[in-house]
């Protein structure tokens, strides 16, 4: 029916057109849901509504759980502290148990970040559909596969039926061409597009990343950039499989094997968007004007780069942005005109969904190696899985973070968003390497710059915010 | 639950961006039921941190009490996708937001629970920003805003999440009677993953 010569689709129009069950006239598509990941926050509500209607999770083979969010970072050894915390999590093995479904718990070696295991598994392939109760989904399409966050009724609507009731998105295509200078990363190619767009540019959309930029990047460094599509209002984000992928996924535990990996991989070549496909909306970055960047205020859009100066909310006109842009920097505690660079800081957060896999880690390590963190810094360095952090053990980085005087963790969310008591004490000032600078997200008061694991580390070393190109 | 004619006073709240860690913090999120959210709604601009209401804060005006629709800036509802946002708002007492722009997952978890956003144009946008405290009615079925001084605008929503809300329809239940292509789909459909193995 559909002649790619005739008629040329983006990838998303391909997974979409391959995924919809039904589409009745007046109604949303019934899309098919390929893997869907569940963790201990979102899901509560959801299982109860399964027992209140007497359903049974339709296909518990397609479902994968773990515990990231309420999760303890401190040793294994240790109770949970937190009496609440604690009893989500003992409902999330009740859950699994009842409902028959894989969970790896908070002692299992595969337990991790959802957005990480994934991944690691081999769980997450190119042309899925996968969705989790959870923004940050859009991680997943890094690998070609059309992933989204969901609310906690959908989670229950996928348990009982792997299905979704979905309308489709635009597609916005955003190119990076260019090659990145030294000390520049992943994630300041994301935090340069939201800064362009703003929070709310790509809502309605779909971004695929194009260019020969995002073609040179790992698959982990791909992962960075779709993780924070929705950053930018987009519900998902998606890069085009390619050999990278394939070497990326080939051997690990869930991805196919022999024979129905050739066939796998023929398969997904089919994937990338035809030769004129059309996007609705297109955005290009050249990478090599690109400095790393920081956020100064409290949404991810309000981003500049590391030698840029805080925004003065005399030169905005509108006057509700005018008005918010005051209130962040009246939160952030920071004056207009001034540079970020040199402001003193008090935590160090390596870790969350967006940068806490095994590269991570490493250039955060190759920063901290010989030094020391500067006294007045506290620095934490989480592992996004445990198989990260046993990867991690084995190069010795752990070692490099101990010996600096940094906190290495047991895995999960951690410092993101201050769910396990890891957490900002009131007034403190952080550079993460996480994905949110709202508002008291990293603990009630407290001050979020966000920026690369380079200029994390960089910046623990000197107790500032920090141009890491000038310290190395 | 069905969503009738809508008339109330507007509390409005004059910024872009509200983010669902503002609606409601991640500390909130711990609950397994959804009981007690309404307490969390914008806690930590409605509190101070002795746990005082702080009175400068619009939805702690006692002009302001009773109101079941707010008025808001732009992008509402954007970042995490915690459903517990629209948990908490209804159970504060609201049944509309009124914005020029909805995050897409905040959206979709407001209609399955019967919370109505309303998309207006930037000028009715501007009026009603102005007018804290001004009684609207909202037709759903009529897909229609109209403000105390008689000006009307239809707003969109999109046909499936009306019928929902009007009649109650039940998104599960609708999805549930679809089995039969579910399995047809599945069984063309071979998966390539088995979490069980």
């Amino acid at each position: 029916m559909n002649n790619p010569m005739k008629n040329p689709r983006t990838i998303v129009e391909k997974i979409w057109d391959s995924h919809v069950v039904s589409q009745e006239p007046g109604a949303p598509a019934l899309l098919f849901v390929d893997l869907h990941l569940t963790h201990e926050v979102t899901s509560p509500q959801a299982f109860q509504m399964l027992r209140e209607r007497k359903l049974k999770v339709r296909r518990p083979d397609l479902t994968i759980a773990t515990m990231d969010h309420s999760t303890p970072t401190t040793s294994r050894d240790l109770p949970v502290l937190d009496p609440i915390g604690a009893a989500q999590l003992d409902q999330m093995e009740k859950n699994c148990a009842d409902f028959g479904l894989r969970l790896y718990n908070r002692m299992s070696d595969h337990q991790g970040i959802v957005h990480i295991i994934g991944p690691e598994q081999g769980l997450t392939q190119p042309g899925m559909t996968i969705v989790c109760g959870d923004s940050h989904t859009a991680t997943h399409g890094a690998f070609g596969a059309l992933a989204f966050g969901i609310g906690t009724s959908q989670v229950g609507h996928v348990l009982a039926t792997q299905c979704l009731l979905q309308t489709p998105s635009q597609s916005y295509a955003i190119r990076v061409n260019g090659a990145l200078k030294p000390g520049v990363s992943a994630k300041d190619i994301i935090l340069a597009v939201i800064a362009k767009i703003g929070i709310g540019g790509g809502t309605g959309c779909v971004f695929e990343y194009l260019g020969s930029t995002i073609r040179g990047l790992s698959i982990e460094e791909r992962m960075t950039i779709c993780n924070m599509s929705i950053e930018g209002g987009a519900r998902a984000g998606l890069v085009a499989p390619d050999d990278t992928t394939y070497q990326y996924l080939n051997g690990r535990e869930f991805a196919p094997k022999g024979e129905a990996w050739d066939e796998a991989v023929k398969q997904w070549k089919q994937l990338p968007s035809d030769e004129g496909a059309a996007y609705a909306r297109e955005l290009t970055i050249d990478a090599g004007e690109l400095e790393p960047m920081v956020t100064f205020g409290t949404n991810p859009g309000m981003g500049i780069p590391i030698s840029g100066a805080v925004p003065d909310p005399a030169s905005v006109s509108d006057p509700i942005e005018k008005s918010d842009l005051v209130k962040a920097l009246k939160y952030m505690d920071l004056e207009p005109g001034k540079p970020l660079q040199g402001h003193r800081i008090d935590v160090v957060f390596v870790g969350s969904c967006t940068n806490s896999r095994i590269s991570d880690l490493r250039a955060a390590a190759s920063v901290i190696k010989g030094r020391k963190v500067n006294p007045h810094v506290r620095m934490l360095v989480v592992p996004g899985s445990q198989q990260v952090k046993h990867q991690a053990e084995a190069e010795g980085l752990d070692k490099i973070f101990r010996d600096a005087g940094a906190d290495f963790r047991e895995a999960g969310c951690s410092m993101c968003l201050a769910m396990n008591g890891d957490q900002l004490e009131p007034g403190e000032y952080s550079v993460s390497t996480s994905n949110r600078n709202f508002e008291g997200r990293q603990g009630k008061g407290g001050r979020t710059f966000l920026a690369s694991p380079l200029t994390a580390a960089a910046s623990a070393i000197t107790g500032f915010v920090t141009d890491v190109r000038k310290l190395v | 639950m069905k969503f009738e004619k809508l008339e109330s006073k507007i509390v409005v709240l004059p910024v872009d961006n509200i983010d669902t860690d503002q609606i409601i913090p991640a500390r909130y999120l711990k609950a397994i039921s959804k009981d007690g959210l309404g307490e969390g709604l914008f806690v930590d601009w409605r509190k101070n941190a002795d746990g005082t209401l702080k009175s400068d804060f619009p939805l702690n005006k006692p002009e302001n009490k009773g109101a079941q629709i707010l008025v808001t800036g732009d992008n509402f509802g954007c970042g995490s996708s915690r459903e517990h946002a629209p948990w908490a708002l209804v159970q504060y007492g609201f049944r509309a937001v009124i914005s020029t722009s909805f995050a897409d997952i905040f959206k979709g978890n407001a209609v399955k629970n019967g919370l109505l956003p309303v998309v207006v144009p930037a000028d009715v946008h501007k009026q009603l920003i102005a007018s804290p405290g001004m009684k609207v009615t909202i037709d759903l079925a009529a897909q229609k805003l109209t403000l105390a001084d008689g000006r009307s605008v239809e707003f969109p929503i999109d046909s499936f999440a009306k019928r929902c809300m009007l009649d109650g329809v039940d998104e599960l239940g609708y999805m549930l009677q679809q089995e039969p292509a579910i399995a047809a789909f599945e069984a063309q459909h071979p998966s390539r993953i088995n979490t069980l193995s």
